[in-house]
């Protein structure tokens, strides 16, 4: 039996979806001009700014969308499937900070320690996918946006979790990817990556996020909605309150979405939590913001549709007790949701920060909990009475072949980030910051860059130097030269 | 005995009663109290109760939220009326508020004009998603010493830039003051994007404000030549 964790029964999900039926009706969303007159034309009244959508009409928007598809790496290979209860997690995206591997302490991160980030993740099958981790403060701001993702694709072959910063670079974006998969339809038959777009809470598409949708559905490239209602300052105070105003949110995007293109994927996400009535902080890592994730979640399950949702982040400054208290909460709450895609690992500081030490130990916690939804299986005819039998009170068990062929399904083995005894230091036994510290370099040894077609690589290469030509910059910097050791 | 009147004023704005302190406010003008007195020896006491229960975590933001409606409240009767007799309040400086282009929250920015206003600045808001241009047209309108840019989402902090960018194409970077503040927003963003300052919160933005009205008021520094 998989364990599963669920916050909602029926009856609210309904009432839920009831209200959010209703908001998108009256007051209705604040959309964009882009997309006024997708929505007239599907009959739906668009008043100053303002779309009044009818329940019916949402209803069939919804009724469109793939209830599941999947992310594919560079070698072509299925990496992500999003839909049913699959679960997959990607790390924290669009960071401006790392926390600095020697002086732990918050630093505006450059492009090196995003290709880090991405080597390392590389390396970790806890990250089915990539994500546009960081904004490299050391190139300019007007190649930023792509500048990452480039980055990303150069240096990973698995799928990649991203999103522009405005609606026009999201065609560069996309240009990116479709040079790297093989052309615009190798793209848009085998996604390798996934664009996030955000509503501004509460209940409004703006230009830069209407647009994005719109694009997306048109270039089937798959949207990943992240709604990020904060309760009791964009959203109701009380948690089911918010899941509606998330709901709402996520049955316009996708009506809008759908209209464009119908049968486009996307995905039920987003980024709620709580807004902390003393200091106007939203902790990521608060147990209710973790309830919201997984609240959101069930309502779009309910809907038959694939789920995305922000957790194994944590609110310390620092990688400590409580920083990882947080994250390993929430990475085993997402998981026993079922949640498909559940971004955030690494970052701390309410997402002001990333940490690669974090990352390392969140696909810790993350393999945990992997292992927590596996569940406990009945292996064999019987449970316990045939090793008795061949024990008997004796209970000699390390000597039976059943623990030998057995012992690898039912126990997890983590890495040395996990201090389970495995050495005993002469002086003092390392901590948890050494052994991530160890992990890292282990990993970073190990790394080598997935090949990547020579034609592609150049193809890449020149659309950089011309995109970057256009916003007034020479040449690359040297971290992209195909020669380039990190 | 009756209440000292002082203690009811300071005391509606700590319970976040709009109506009681309106009425106050309203019965010191009728009264002919001096109401520069009930100002600062009443309301502005209260808010400042307010402040600092809020920093100690005895009170929380939607307190807060109340304690500066109420005090909105008695200001609307009693600045209009101060004005008519001619004895304004002596002004601490002009700030101009607003929140950052593609954000439409504001509750943090609500807060802040109204502590500054209790405090003696002339606040003027240019309301939800503004903008960097609109600031600076509206600083130079109405010279203003500061300019307060407040942003709660991650994705639009980085407009903040937008704005200190705006003002140096306006050629009024040296002459306006640039504090940022909201809830993802920190003291080293600001010092990344070149703002004068960052405040936590409503309170510590007064402070802040006084300490950049300050710097103004010290004679600029030129370079040797």
């Amino acid at each position: 039996m998989r364990p599963k964790f669920t916050l909602l029964d029926k009856p609210l999900i309904e009432r839920i979806l009831e209200e959010a039926f209703q908001l998108i009706e009256n007051p209705g969303v604040r959309v964009a001009p882009y997309v006024v007159e997708l929505l007239r034309s599907a009959g739906i009244t668009v008043e100053e700014g303002v779309a009044h959508i009818p329940a019916p009409r949402a209803r069939r928007a919804l009724e469109s969308v793939p209830p599941e598809f999947y992310l594919y790496d560079r070698r072509g290979r299925p990496a992500v499937h999003y839909g049913g209860d699959d679960v997959h997690f990607d790390p924290g995206s669009s960071c401006l900070n790392i926390l600095d591997c020697d002086t732990q302490l918050p630093r505006p991160a450059q492009s090196a320690d995003l290709v880090r980030l991405v080597q390392v993740a590389e390396m970790l099958p806890q990250f089915a996918a990539q994500s546009t981790a960081m904004v490299c403060n050391d190139v300019p701001a007007e190649i930023g946006d792509w500048y990452r993702l480039l980055l990303v694709l150069w240096y990973s072959e698995k799928p990649v979790v991203t999103g522009a910063f405005s609606a026009s670079s999201l065609h560069t974006l996309l240009e990116l990817v479709a040079i790297e998969s093989g052309g615009q339809d190798a793209l848009r038959r085998r996604p390798r990556a996934i664009f996030d777009v955000c509503p501004s809470p509460p209940l409004n598409w703006s230009e830069f996020a209407s647009q994005n949708m719109v694009d997306l559905a048109r270039a089937g490239v798959p949207a990943e909605i992240v709604s990020m209602p904060l309760s009791g300052a964009t959203a109701p105070v009380t948690l089911a309150g918010s899941i509606v105003q998330h709901a709402a949110e996520c049955i316009s995007g996708i009506t809008i979405h759908q209209l464009a293109q119908p049968g486009a994927p996307i995905v039920w996400g987003g980024a709620p939590a709580i807004f902390d009535m003393r200091t106007g902080r939203t902790p990521m890592g608060a147990i209710e913001t973790a309830m919201l994730d997984v609240g959101c979640a069930e309502v779009g399950k309910c809907l038959g549709l694939p789920t995305h949702a922000y957790m194994v982040a944590g609110d310390g400054r620092l990688v400590d007790a409580q920083t990882e208290m947080e994250s390993g909460m929430s990475a085993v709450l997402g998981a026993l949701a079922g949640i498909n895609m559940i971004s955030g690992a690494g970052m701390l500081d309410f997402l002001a920060c990333h940490s690669i030490e974090k990352l390392v130990i969140d696909a810790e916690a993350i393999a945990s909990a992997k292992r927590l939804i596996e569940g406990i299986a009945p292996r064999g005819s019987s449970l316990a009475v045939e090793m008795f039998a061949q024990t008997g009170l004796q209970g000699d068990f390390l000597k039976l072949k059943e623990t030998r062929a057995l012992f690898r399904e039912e126990q997890h083995f983590p890495t040395s980030v996990i201090d389970r005894g495995l050495s005993i230091p002469d002086a003092g036994a390392p901590n948890i910051l050494d052994r991530a510290r160890q992990r890292i370099e282990e990993l970073l040894s190990a790394y080598q860059r997935p090949v990547l077609a020579p034609d592609r690589e150049t193809e890449l290469i020149d659309f950089a130097e011309r995109e970057g030509k256009k916003a007034g910059i020479v040449g690359l910097p040297e971290i992209l030269r195909p020669s380039a050791h990190v | 005995m009756l209440e000292n009147p002082f203690s009811s004023m300071r005391q509606s704005i700590v319970d976040g009663a709009p109506d009681r302190a309106l009425g106050l406010a309203q019965e010191a003008v009728a009264t002919g109290m001096s109401l520069l007195e009930a100002i600062n020896n009443g309301f502005v006491p209260g808010m400042h109760d307010v402040g600092e229960q809020f920093a100690r975590g005895q009170m929380f933001l939607p307190d807060m939220m109340a304690s500066a409606e109420a005090m909105r409240a008695a200001m609307a009767v009693l600045e209009p009326e101060l004005k008519r007799l001619g004895s304004e309040r002596p002004m601490a400086g002009v700030v101009l508020l607003g929140t950052t282009k593609g954000d439409i929250h504001e509750i943090g920015k609500i807060l802040v004009g109204t502590l500054l206003t209790a405090h003696g600045f002339r606040v003027h808001d240019l309301g939800v998603d503004v903008p960097g241009e609109k600031f600076a047209s509206k600083a130079r309108e109405l010279d203003a010493d500061i300019i307060g840019v407040s942003a709660l989402l991650t994705t639009t902090m980085r407009n903040q830039k937008g704005v200190i960018e705006s003002l140096e194409k306006a050629g009024l970077r040296s002459q306006v003051k640039v504090m940022v503040g909201g809830a993802p927003v920190t003291r080293r963003w600001a010092e990344e994007i070149g703002a004068d300052g960052y405040a936590k919160d409503a309170m510590s933005a007064v402070a802040l404000a006084r300490e950049l009205m300050e710097q103004k008021a010290l004679p600029s520094v030129t370079e040797p030549a």
